[in-house]
Protein backbone atom coordinates (compact mmCIF):
# COMPACT_ATOMS: atom_id res chain seq x y z
CA UNK A 1 0.00 0.00 0.00
CA UNK A 2 1.27 3.43 -0.88
CA UNK A 3 1.12 6.44 1.43
CA UNK A 4 1.09 4.40 4.66
CA UNK A 5 2.10 7.40 6.74
CA UNK A 6 -0.71 9.46 5.26
CA UNK A 7 -3.33 6.84 6.15
CA UNK A 8 -2.05 6.57 9.73
CA UNK A 9 -2.06 10.36 10.16
CA UNK A 10 -5.61 10.54 8.79
CA UNK A 11 -6.74 7.81 11.20
CA UNK A 12 -5.23 9.67 14.17
CA UNK A 13 -6.91 12.94 13.14
CA UNK A 14 -10.27 11.19 12.75
CA UNK A 15 -9.92 9.52 16.15
CA UNK A 16 -9.08 12.82 17.88
CA UNK A 17 -12.01 14.51 16.15
CA UNK A 18 -14.35 11.74 17.30
CA UNK A 19 -13.15 12.11 20.91
CA UNK A 20 -13.67 15.88 20.92
CA UNK A 21 -17.11 15.68 19.27
CA UNK A 22 -18.25 12.93 21.60
CA UNK A 23 -17.16 14.84 24.67
CA UNK A 24 -18.69 18.13 23.55
CA UNK A 25 -21.96 16.47 22.60
CA UNK A 26 -22.39 14.31 25.69
CA UNK A 27 -21.07 16.55 28.50
CA UNK A 28 -24.31 18.06 29.87
CA UNK A 29 -22.44 20.95 31.46
CA UNK A 30 -22.01 22.56 28.07
CA UNK A 31 -25.79 23.20 28.32
CA UNK A 32 -26.25 23.50 24.56
CA UNK A 33 -29.96 24.17 24.99
CA UNK A 34 -29.11 27.35 26.89
CA UNK A 35 -26.58 28.30 24.24
CA UNK A 36 -29.43 27.98 21.72
CA UNK A 37 -31.73 30.09 23.86
CA UNK A 38 -29.30 32.97 24.14
CA UNK A 39 -27.67 32.87 20.71
CA UNK A 40 -30.23 35.30 19.28
CA UNK A 41 -31.12 37.06 22.52
CA UNK A 42 -31.72 40.78 21.91
CA UNK A 43 -28.97 41.78 24.36
CA UNK A 44 -26.49 39.44 22.68
CA UNK A 45 -27.42 40.71 19.22
CA UNK A 46 -26.94 44.29 20.40
CA UNK A 47 -23.50 43.27 21.68
CA UNK A 48 -22.71 41.70 18.30
CA UNK A 49 -23.67 44.92 16.55
CA UNK A 50 -21.53 47.01 18.90
CA UNK A 51 -18.55 44.68 18.41
CA UNK A 52 -18.86 45.00 14.63
CA UNK A 53 -19.14 48.79 14.91
CA UNK A 54 -16.06 48.92 17.11
CA UNK A 55 -14.12 46.71 14.71
CA UNK A 56 -15.02 48.70 11.61
CA UNK A 57 -14.50 52.14 13.13
CA UNK A 58 -11.27 51.21 14.92
CA UNK A 59 -9.83 49.58 11.79
CA UNK A 60 -10.83 52.61 9.69
CA UNK A 61 -9.03 54.88 12.17
CA UNK A 62 -6.10 52.47 12.34
CA UNK A 63 -5.68 52.19 8.57
CA UNK A 64 -5.96 55.96 8.09
CA UNK A 65 -3.40 56.69 10.80
CA UNK A 66 -1.24 53.84 9.49
CA UNK A 67 -1.08 55.21 5.94
CA UNK A 68 -0.34 58.73 7.19
CA UNK A 69 2.38 57.47 9.56
CA UNK A 70 3.93 55.25 6.89
CA UNK A 71 4.13 58.15 4.44
CA UNK A 72 5.56 60.32 7.23
CA UNK A 73 8.21 57.73 8.09
CA UNK A 74 9.40 57.64 4.48
CA UNK A 75 9.54 61.45 4.33
CA UNK A 76 12.94 63.05 3.69
CA UNK A 77 12.18 65.57 6.49
CA UNK A 78 13.73 64.14 9.71
CA UNK A 79 11.22 65.92 12.00
CA UNK A 80 8.29 64.39 10.13
CA UNK A 81 9.74 60.88 10.04
CA UNK A 82 10.94 61.21 13.65
CA UNK A 83 7.45 62.20 14.81
CA UNK A 84 5.99 59.10 13.19
CA UNK A 85 8.70 56.98 14.79
CA UNK A 86 7.87 58.32 18.28
CA UNK A 87 4.15 57.62 17.78
CA UNK A 88 4.81 54.04 16.73
CA UNK A 89 7.35 53.57 19.54
CA UNK A 90 4.83 54.71 22.15
CA UNK A 91 1.68 52.97 20.96
CA UNK A 92 3.40 49.68 20.19
CA UNK A 93 5.40 49.85 23.39
CA UNK A 94 2.45 49.87 25.81
CA UNK A 95 -0.29 47.24 26.15
CA UNK A 96 -3.53 48.06 24.39
CA UNK A 97 -5.41 47.16 27.57
CA UNK A 98 -3.52 49.91 29.41
CA UNK A 99 -4.28 52.35 26.59
CA UNK A 100 -8.01 51.54 26.72
CA UNK A 101 -8.07 52.01 30.50
CA UNK A 102 -6.13 55.25 30.06
CA UNK A 103 -8.70 56.69 27.64
CA UNK A 104 -11.45 55.48 29.96
CA UNK A 105 -9.96 57.48 32.81
CA UNK A 106 -8.64 60.41 30.77
CA UNK A 107 -11.00 62.84 32.50
CA UNK A 108 -8.90 62.40 35.64
CA UNK A 109 -5.95 63.82 33.69
CA UNK A 110 -7.77 66.49 31.66
CA UNK A 111 -11.10 67.28 33.36
CA UNK A 112 -11.90 69.84 30.68
CA UNK A 113 -11.34 69.59 26.90
CA UNK A 114 -11.43 72.75 24.83
CA UNK A 115 -10.62 74.11 21.39
CA UNK A 116 -8.71 77.38 21.23
CA UNK A 117 -5.27 78.97 20.94
CA UNK A 118 -2.81 76.88 22.98
CA UNK A 119 -0.42 78.20 25.67
CA UNK A 120 -3.06 80.29 27.44
CA UNK A 121 -4.74 81.93 24.41
CA UNK A 122 -8.49 82.44 24.02
CA UNK A 123 -10.78 79.45 24.08
CA UNK A 124 -13.52 78.92 21.48
CA UNK A 125 -15.34 75.89 22.80
CA UNK A 126 -14.91 73.65 25.78
CA UNK A 127 -16.66 70.76 27.47
CA UNK A 128 -16.41 68.45 30.41
CA UNK A 129 -14.14 65.54 29.46
CA UNK A 130 -16.57 63.06 30.98
CA UNK A 131 -19.19 64.19 28.46
CA UNK A 132 -16.88 64.14 25.43
CA UNK A 133 -14.93 60.96 26.17
CA UNK A 134 -17.84 58.58 26.67
CA UNK A 135 -17.01 54.87 26.88
CA UNK A 136 -17.61 54.52 23.13
CA UNK A 137 -15.13 57.30 22.30
CA UNK A 138 -12.62 55.92 24.81
CA UNK A 139 -13.00 52.47 23.24
CA UNK A 140 -12.38 53.58 19.64
CA UNK A 141 -9.54 55.88 20.73
CA UNK A 142 -7.88 53.04 22.61
CA UNK A 143 -8.32 50.50 19.83
CA UNK A 144 -7.88 52.81 16.82
CA UNK A 145 -4.80 54.76 17.94
CA UNK A 146 -3.08 51.52 18.93
CA UNK A 147 -3.99 49.87 15.63
CA UNK A 148 -2.58 52.88 13.76
CA UNK A 149 0.91 52.06 15.04
CA UNK A 150 0.71 48.46 13.80
CA UNK A 151 -0.87 49.42 10.48
CA UNK A 152 1.91 51.98 9.93
CA UNK A 153 4.51 49.23 9.93
CA UNK A 154 2.40 47.05 7.64
CA UNK A 155 1.83 49.88 5.15
CA UNK A 156 5.49 50.87 5.27
CA UNK A 157 6.61 47.30 4.54
CA UNK A 158 4.17 47.25 1.61
CA UNK A 159 5.47 50.50 0.18
CA UNK A 160 9.09 49.35 0.51
CA UNK A 161 8.20 46.15 -1.36
CA UNK A 162 7.41 48.13 -4.52
CA UNK A 163 10.35 48.31 -6.92
CA UNK A 164 12.19 51.64 -6.96
CA UNK A 165 11.86 51.67 -10.76
CA UNK A 166 8.11 52.21 -10.38
CA UNK A 167 8.58 55.54 -8.60
CA UNK A 168 11.28 56.52 -11.07
CA UNK A 169 9.04 55.80 -14.02
CA UNK A 170 6.22 57.82 -12.44
CA UNK A 171 8.56 60.71 -11.64
CA UNK A 172 9.99 60.66 -15.15
CA UNK A 173 6.43 61.13 -16.45
CA UNK A 174 6.08 64.28 -14.34
CA UNK A 175 4.01 62.82 -11.52
CA UNK A 176 4.53 64.40 -8.09
CA UNK A 177 5.51 62.48 -4.97
CA UNK A 178 1.89 62.36 -3.78
CA UNK A 179 0.51 61.29 -7.18
CA UNK A 180 3.15 58.58 -7.40
CA UNK A 181 2.26 57.38 -3.94
CA UNK A 182 -1.49 57.31 -4.52
CA UNK A 183 -1.62 56.01 -8.07
CA UNK A 184 1.48 53.83 -8.42
CA UNK A 185 3.05 52.79 -5.12
CA UNK A 186 0.06 52.23 -2.81
CA UNK A 187 -2.02 50.13 -5.26
CA UNK A 188 0.97 47.81 -5.74
CA UNK A 189 1.78 47.83 -2.05
CA UNK A 190 -1.78 46.57 -1.44
CA UNK A 191 -0.75 43.06 -2.43
CA UNK A 192 1.64 43.04 0.51
CA UNK A 193 -0.58 45.14 2.80
CA UNK A 194 -3.88 43.22 2.41
CA UNK A 195 -3.04 39.84 4.00
CA UNK A 196 -1.66 41.23 7.29
CA UNK A 197 -4.47 43.83 7.34
CA UNK A 198 -6.97 40.98 7.13
CA UNK A 199 -5.23 39.40 10.08
CA UNK A 200 -5.34 42.72 11.93
CA UNK A 201 -9.09 43.02 11.27
CA UNK A 202 -9.73 39.50 12.53
CA UNK A 203 -7.54 40.25 15.51
CA UNK A 204 -9.36 43.55 16.10
CA UNK A 205 -12.73 41.76 16.18
CA UNK A 206 -11.46 39.79 19.15
CA UNK A 207 -9.30 42.49 20.73
CA UNK A 208 -12.38 44.71 20.90
CA UNK A 209 -13.54 42.44 23.75
CA UNK A 210 -10.92 44.21 25.89
CA UNK A 211 -13.11 47.31 26.09
CA UNK A 212 -15.35 45.33 28.44
CA UNK A 213 -12.93 46.64 31.11
CA UNK A 214 -14.37 50.15 30.71
CA UNK A 215 -17.90 48.73 30.94
CA UNK A 216 -18.75 49.27 27.31
CA UNK A 217 -21.39 46.74 26.29
CA UNK A 218 -19.85 45.01 23.27
CA UNK A 219 -20.36 41.28 22.73
CA UNK A 220 -18.27 39.96 25.64
CA UNK A 221 -19.52 42.51 28.17
CA UNK A 222 -23.10 41.84 27.06
CA UNK A 223 -22.83 38.12 27.84
CA UNK A 224 -20.98 38.92 31.07
CA UNK A 225 -23.94 41.07 32.12
CA UNK A 226 -26.28 38.15 31.46
CA UNK A 227 -24.28 35.45 33.24
CA UNK A 228 -23.61 37.71 36.22
CA UNK A 229 -27.36 37.43 36.81
CA UNK A 230 -28.18 33.83 35.82
CA UNK A 231 -24.73 32.23 36.49
CA UNK A 232 -24.84 30.30 33.18
CA UNK A 233 -21.22 31.30 32.60
CA UNK A 234 -20.05 28.52 30.25
CA UNK A 235 -23.01 28.51 27.82
CA UNK A 236 -22.95 32.28 27.54
CA UNK A 237 -19.20 32.34 26.87
CA UNK A 238 -19.93 29.74 24.17
CA UNK A 239 -22.53 32.10 22.70
CA UNK A 240 -19.89 34.82 22.46
CA UNK A 241 -17.33 32.37 21.02
CA UNK A 242 -19.77 31.21 18.33
CA UNK A 243 -20.43 34.76 17.22
CA UNK A 244 -16.70 35.62 17.15
CA UNK A 245 -16.01 32.46 15.11
CA UNK A 246 -18.84 33.24 12.71
CA UNK A 247 -17.52 36.69 11.90
CA UNK A 248 -13.85 35.69 11.70
CA UNK A 249 -14.93 33.05 9.15
CA UNK A 250 -16.78 35.66 7.08
CA UNK A 251 -13.76 37.98 7.27
CA UNK A 252 -11.40 35.22 6.16
CA UNK A 253 -13.49 34.55 3.06
CA UNK A 254 -13.58 38.27 2.28
CA UNK A 255 -9.81 38.44 2.69
CA UNK A 256 -9.34 35.60 0.20
CA UNK A 257 -11.22 37.44 -2.54
CA UNK A 258 -9.53 40.77 -1.74
CA UNK A 259 -6.11 39.12 -2.10
CA UNK A 260 -7.15 37.72 -5.48
CA UNK A 261 -8.30 41.15 -6.59
CA UNK A 262 -4.97 42.80 -5.74
CA UNK A 263 -2.93 39.92 -7.16
CA UNK A 264 -4.33 40.81 -10.58
CA UNK A 265 -1.73 41.64 -13.20
CA UNK A 266 0.91 39.60 -11.39
CA UNK A 267 0.18 36.12 -12.58
CA UNK A 268 -0.86 35.48 -16.16
CA UNK A 269 -4.00 33.75 -14.98
CA UNK A 270 -5.63 33.70 -11.57
CA UNK A 271 -6.03 30.28 -9.93
CA UNK A 272 -9.67 29.13 -9.59
CA UNK A 273 -11.53 29.98 -6.39
CA UNK A 274 -12.66 27.08 -4.14
CA UNK A 275 -16.20 27.60 -5.51
CA UNK A 276 -14.99 27.35 -9.09
CA UNK A 277 -12.98 24.26 -8.20
CA UNK A 278 -16.06 22.65 -6.62
CA UNK A 279 -18.17 23.47 -9.66
CA UNK A 280 -15.53 22.06 -11.99
CA UNK A 281 -15.46 18.87 -9.93
CA UNK A 282 -19.25 18.47 -9.81
CA UNK A 283 -19.90 19.29 -13.47
CA UNK A 284 -16.74 18.30 -15.32
CA UNK A 285 -18.47 17.55 -18.63
CA UNK A 286 -20.23 20.94 -18.77
CA UNK A 287 -16.93 22.70 -18.65
CA UNK A 288 -15.68 20.82 -21.69
CA UNK A 289 -18.77 21.65 -23.70
CA UNK A 290 -18.47 25.33 -22.92
CA UNK A 291 -14.82 26.18 -22.79
CA UNK A 292 -13.94 29.52 -21.22
CA UNK A 293 -13.56 32.11 -23.90
CA UNK B 1 22.27 78.30 -34.94
CA UNK B 2 19.43 77.20 -32.73
CA UNK B 3 19.73 76.67 -29.01
CA UNK B 4 20.82 73.14 -28.01
CA UNK B 5 18.12 70.85 -26.60
CA UNK B 6 20.58 69.49 -24.04
CA UNK B 7 23.68 71.30 -22.91
CA UNK B 8 26.01 69.90 -20.26
CA UNK B 9 28.91 71.85 -18.80
CA UNK B 10 31.41 70.04 -16.59
CA UNK B 11 28.72 67.91 -14.91
CA UNK B 12 29.97 66.14 -11.78
CA UNK B 13 28.19 63.49 -9.73
CA UNK B 14 29.37 61.36 -6.83
CA UNK B 15 27.72 58.55 -4.90
CA UNK B 16 29.34 58.81 -1.49
CA UNK B 17 33.07 58.80 -2.18
CA UNK B 18 32.70 57.28 -5.63
CA UNK B 19 32.99 59.92 -8.33
CA UNK B 20 30.80 58.68 -11.18
CA UNK B 21 30.76 61.74 -13.42
CA UNK B 22 33.97 63.77 -13.53
CA UNK B 23 33.07 66.65 -15.77
CA UNK B 24 30.83 65.76 -18.69
CA UNK B 25 30.35 68.46 -21.30
CA UNK B 26 28.32 67.99 -24.46
CA UNK B 27 25.51 69.42 -26.54
CA UNK B 28 22.56 67.83 -28.29
CA UNK B 29 20.88 69.90 -31.01
CA UNK B 30 17.09 69.76 -31.55
CA UNK B 31 16.20 66.80 -33.72
CA UNK B 32 19.56 65.16 -33.11
CA UNK B 33 19.94 61.52 -32.12
CA UNK B 34 22.88 61.06 -29.82
CA UNK B 35 24.01 57.57 -28.94
CA UNK B 36 26.07 57.10 -25.80
CA UNK B 37 28.45 54.18 -25.61
CA UNK B 38 30.66 53.07 -22.78
CA UNK B 39 31.65 50.16 -20.57
CA UNK B 40 29.37 49.33 -17.63
CA UNK B 41 30.08 51.58 -14.68
CA UNK B 42 31.33 54.33 -16.96
CA UNK B 43 28.63 56.74 -15.77
CA UNK B 44 26.62 56.85 -18.99
CA UNK B 45 23.32 55.83 -17.36
CA UNK B 46 23.92 58.17 -14.43
CA UNK B 47 24.45 61.05 -16.87
CA UNK B 48 21.19 60.19 -18.61
CA UNK B 49 19.36 60.20 -15.26
CA UNK B 50 20.83 63.63 -14.47
CA UNK B 51 19.18 65.07 -17.57
CA UNK B 52 15.70 64.63 -16.05
CA UNK B 53 16.89 65.20 -12.49
CA UNK B 54 16.35 61.64 -11.29
CA UNK B 55 19.88 62.23 -9.99
CA UNK B 56 21.02 65.60 -8.65
CA UNK B 57 24.28 66.85 -10.05
CA UNK B 58 26.97 67.95 -7.61
CA UNK B 59 28.75 70.49 -9.78
CA UNK B 60 28.58 71.94 -13.27
CA UNK B 61 25.55 73.06 -15.21
CA UNK B 62 22.94 71.17 -17.18
CA UNK B 63 20.32 72.79 -19.38
CA UNK B 64 17.38 71.30 -21.26
CA UNK B 65 15.86 73.55 -23.91
CA UNK B 66 17.57 76.57 -22.40
CA UNK B 67 16.49 76.16 -18.78
CA UNK B 68 18.59 74.74 -15.95
CA UNK B 69 17.63 71.24 -14.87
CA UNK B 70 16.36 71.14 -11.28
CA UNK B 71 17.64 74.59 -10.37
CA UNK B 72 16.87 78.25 -10.78
CA UNK B 73 19.70 80.71 -11.14
CA UNK B 74 19.45 84.03 -9.36
CA UNK B 75 22.61 86.09 -9.91
CA UNK B 76 25.45 83.79 -8.96
CA UNK B 77 23.37 81.55 -6.75
CA UNK B 78 21.52 78.38 -7.64
CA UNK B 79 18.25 77.56 -5.92
CA UNK B 80 16.83 74.08 -6.04
CA UNK B 81 13.42 73.99 -7.69
CA UNK B 82 10.40 72.87 -5.73
CA UNK B 83 9.05 69.41 -6.32
CA UNK B 84 6.16 70.65 -8.47
CA UNK B 85 8.52 72.63 -10.71
CA UNK B 86 10.85 69.65 -11.12
CA UNK B 87 7.82 67.53 -12.04
CA UNK B 88 6.78 70.09 -14.65
CA UNK B 89 10.24 69.96 -16.22
CA UNK B 90 10.24 66.16 -16.22
CA UNK B 91 6.83 66.02 -17.88
CA UNK B 92 8.48 67.39 -21.03
CA UNK B 93 11.22 64.75 -21.08
CA UNK B 94 10.33 61.15 -21.90
CA UNK B 95 12.36 58.33 -20.45
CA UNK B 96 12.53 54.65 -21.35
CA UNK B 97 14.16 52.29 -18.89
CA UNK B 98 16.18 49.14 -19.29
CA UNK B 99 13.69 47.20 -17.14
CA UNK B 100 10.63 48.84 -18.81
CA UNK B 101 9.11 49.81 -15.41
CA UNK B 102 5.56 49.57 -16.69
CA UNK B 103 2.91 49.86 -13.99
CA UNK B 104 1.97 46.18 -13.49
CA UNK B 105 -1.45 46.90 -11.97
CA UNK B 106 -2.61 48.75 -15.07
CA UNK B 107 -3.37 47.57 -18.60
CA UNK B 108 -1.28 48.79 -21.52
CA UNK B 109 -3.86 51.48 -22.27
CA UNK B 110 -4.08 52.58 -18.64
CA UNK B 111 -0.29 52.80 -18.52
CA UNK B 112 -0.32 55.15 -21.48
CA UNK B 113 -3.16 57.46 -20.36
CA UNK B 114 -2.08 57.67 -16.71
CA UNK B 115 0.32 60.62 -16.98
CA UNK B 116 -1.62 62.67 -19.57
CA UNK B 117 -4.82 62.49 -17.52
CA UNK B 118 -3.17 63.00 -14.11
CA UNK B 119 -0.33 65.37 -14.90
CA UNK B 120 -1.63 67.35 -17.87
CA UNK B 121 -5.33 66.96 -16.96
CA UNK B 122 -6.20 65.81 -20.46
CA UNK B 123 -9.86 64.62 -20.44
CA UNK B 124 -10.23 60.86 -20.63
CA UNK B 125 -11.73 60.58 -24.11
CA UNK B 126 -9.02 62.39 -26.08
CA UNK B 127 -6.36 60.77 -23.87
CA UNK B 128 -7.68 57.31 -24.77
CA UNK B 129 -7.89 58.24 -28.45
CA UNK B 130 -4.29 59.39 -28.64
CA UNK B 131 -3.13 56.44 -26.50
CA UNK B 132 -4.73 54.05 -29.01
CA UNK B 133 -2.99 55.88 -31.85
CA UNK B 134 0.34 55.57 -30.03
CA UNK B 135 -0.13 51.87 -29.30
CA UNK B 136 -0.93 51.35 -32.96
CA UNK B 137 2.18 53.28 -33.93
CA UNK B 138 4.37 50.87 -31.91
CA UNK B 139 2.47 47.91 -33.38
CA UNK B 140 0.40 46.96 -30.33
CA UNK B 141 -3.09 48.07 -31.29
CA UNK B 142 -4.52 44.70 -30.23
CA UNK B 143 -2.84 44.69 -26.80
CA UNK B 144 -4.46 47.68 -25.10
CA UNK B 145 -6.27 45.53 -22.51
CA UNK B 146 -3.27 43.33 -21.70
CA UNK B 147 -1.49 43.66 -18.38
CA UNK B 148 2.31 43.96 -18.55
CA UNK B 149 2.74 40.41 -17.22
CA UNK B 150 0.83 39.15 -20.27
CA UNK B 151 3.22 40.85 -22.70
CA UNK B 152 6.67 39.84 -23.93
CA UNK B 153 9.65 42.00 -23.01
CA UNK B 154 9.72 43.59 -26.43
CA UNK B 155 6.00 44.39 -26.27
CA UNK B 156 6.40 45.83 -22.77
CA UNK B 157 9.20 48.07 -23.92
CA UNK B 158 7.12 49.33 -26.83
CA UNK B 159 4.24 50.12 -24.43
CA UNK B 160 6.81 51.99 -22.33
CA UNK B 161 7.82 54.01 -25.38
CA UNK B 162 4.16 54.80 -26.11
CA UNK B 163 3.69 55.78 -22.46
CA UNK B 164 6.58 58.24 -22.65
CA UNK B 165 5.39 59.65 -26.00
CA UNK B 166 1.89 60.23 -24.60
CA UNK B 167 3.27 63.22 -22.72
CA UNK B 168 4.38 64.74 -26.05
CA UNK B 169 7.95 65.21 -24.85
CA UNK B 170 10.45 67.43 -26.61
CA UNK B 171 13.28 65.08 -25.69
CA UNK B 172 13.44 61.31 -25.24
CA UNK B 173 15.98 59.53 -23.06
CA UNK B 174 16.63 55.82 -23.59
CA UNK B 175 18.53 53.92 -20.91
CA UNK B 176 19.77 50.70 -22.55
CA UNK B 177 16.27 50.01 -23.92
CA UNK B 178 17.14 46.65 -25.45
CA UNK B 179 19.60 45.25 -22.90
CA UNK B 180 16.98 43.24 -21.00
CA UNK B 181 15.44 41.74 -24.13
CA UNK B 182 15.86 38.38 -25.80
CA UNK B 183 17.77 38.87 -29.07
CA UNK B 184 14.79 38.11 -31.30
CA UNK B 185 12.71 40.85 -29.59
CA UNK B 186 15.27 43.62 -30.00
CA UNK B 187 14.32 44.38 -33.62
CA UNK B 188 10.76 45.58 -32.92
CA UNK B 189 11.92 47.99 -30.24
CA UNK B 190 14.67 49.38 -32.45
CA UNK B 191 12.11 49.79 -35.25
CA UNK B 192 9.92 51.87 -32.98
CA UNK B 193 12.93 54.03 -32.12
CA UNK B 194 13.92 54.38 -35.78
CA UNK B 195 10.46 55.65 -36.60
CA UNK B 196 10.69 58.14 -33.75
CA UNK B 197 13.95 59.39 -35.20
CA UNK B 198 12.35 59.79 -38.65
CA UNK B 199 9.62 61.89 -37.01
CA UNK B 200 12.34 64.30 -35.86
CA UNK B 201 12.42 63.50 -32.13
CA UNK B 202 15.50 64.60 -30.19
CA UNK B 203 16.90 61.50 -28.56
CA UNK B 204 19.72 60.55 -26.21
CA UNK B 205 20.21 56.79 -26.34
CA UNK B 206 22.48 54.87 -24.00
CA UNK B 207 22.97 51.60 -25.83
CA UNK B 208 25.16 48.66 -26.68
CA UNK B 209 23.58 48.33 -30.13
CA UNK B 210 26.51 49.40 -32.29
CA UNK B 211 24.55 48.77 -35.46
CA UNK B 212 21.71 51.01 -34.34
CA UNK B 213 24.15 53.74 -33.30
CA UNK B 214 25.83 53.60 -36.70
CA UNK B 215 22.59 53.61 -38.65
CA UNK B 216 20.38 56.01 -36.69
CA UNK B 217 22.73 58.12 -34.59
CA UNK B 218 23.75 61.59 -35.71
CA UNK B 219 26.47 61.69 -33.11
CA UNK B 220 28.15 59.08 -30.99
CA UNK B 221 29.69 59.78 -27.62
CA UNK B 222 32.03 57.38 -25.88
CA UNK B 223 32.06 57.80 -22.10
CA UNK B 224 34.52 56.07 -19.78
CA UNK B 225 35.31 56.68 -16.11
CA UNK B 226 32.96 59.63 -15.98
CA UNK B 227 34.34 61.72 -18.82
CA UNK B 228 33.65 62.03 -22.54
CA UNK B 229 36.58 60.23 -24.15
CA UNK B 230 35.57 60.74 -27.74
CA UNK B 231 32.66 62.20 -29.67
CA UNK B 232 31.86 62.58 -33.33
CA UNK B 233 29.92 61.12 -36.22
CA UNK B 234 29.18 57.45 -35.51
CA UNK B 235 31.04 56.26 -38.60
CA UNK B 236 34.16 58.22 -37.66
CA UNK B 237 34.20 57.09 -34.06
CA UNK B 238 33.40 53.47 -34.84
CA UNK B 239 35.69 53.02 -37.83
CA UNK B 240 38.57 55.32 -36.94
CA UNK B 241 38.65 55.81 -33.18
CA UNK B 242 41.28 58.35 -32.19
CA UNK B 243 41.60 57.35 -28.54
CA UNK B 244 43.20 54.17 -27.25
CA UNK B 245 40.38 53.56 -24.74
CA UNK B 246 37.73 53.79 -27.45
CA UNK B 247 39.69 51.34 -29.58
CA UNK B 248 40.05 48.91 -26.68
CA UNK B 249 36.31 49.07 -25.92
CA UNK B 250 35.21 48.69 -29.53
CA UNK B 251 37.52 45.76 -30.13
CA UNK B 252 35.83 43.97 -27.21
CA UNK B 253 32.27 44.86 -28.27
CA UNK B 254 32.71 44.16 -31.96
CA UNK B 255 34.76 40.99 -31.47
Amino acid sequence: MRHVGRWIAAAIVLLLAAIVIHSVATNPRFEWDIVGNYLFDARVLRGVRVTLELTVISMAIGITIGVVLAVMRLSPNPLVSGGAWVYIWFFRGTPVLVQILFWGFVSALYPKISIGIPFGGPEFAGADANHVIKPFVAAILGLGLNEGAYMAEIVRAGMLSVDEGQSEAAHSLGMTRMQTLRRIVLPQAMRVIIPPTGNETISMLKTSSLVSVIAYAELLYSVQLIYSVNFKTIPLLLVAAIWYLFFTTILSIGQYYLERHYGRGLARELPPTPLQKLRARLFPERRQEEPLV
Amino acid sequence: MSEPMVKAEAVHKSFGRLEVLRGISLEVAPGEVMCVLGPSGSGKSTFLRCINHLEKIDAGRLWVDGSLVGYRQDGDKLYELREREVARERAQIGMVFQRFNLFPHMTALQNVIEAPTRVKNVPREPAVASARALLERVGLADKEDAYPAQLSGGQQQRVAIARALAMEPKLMLFDEPTSALDPELVGDVLDAMRQLCRDGMTMVVVTHEIGFAREVGDTLVFIDEGIVVEAGRPRDVLDNPREERTRAFLSKVLA
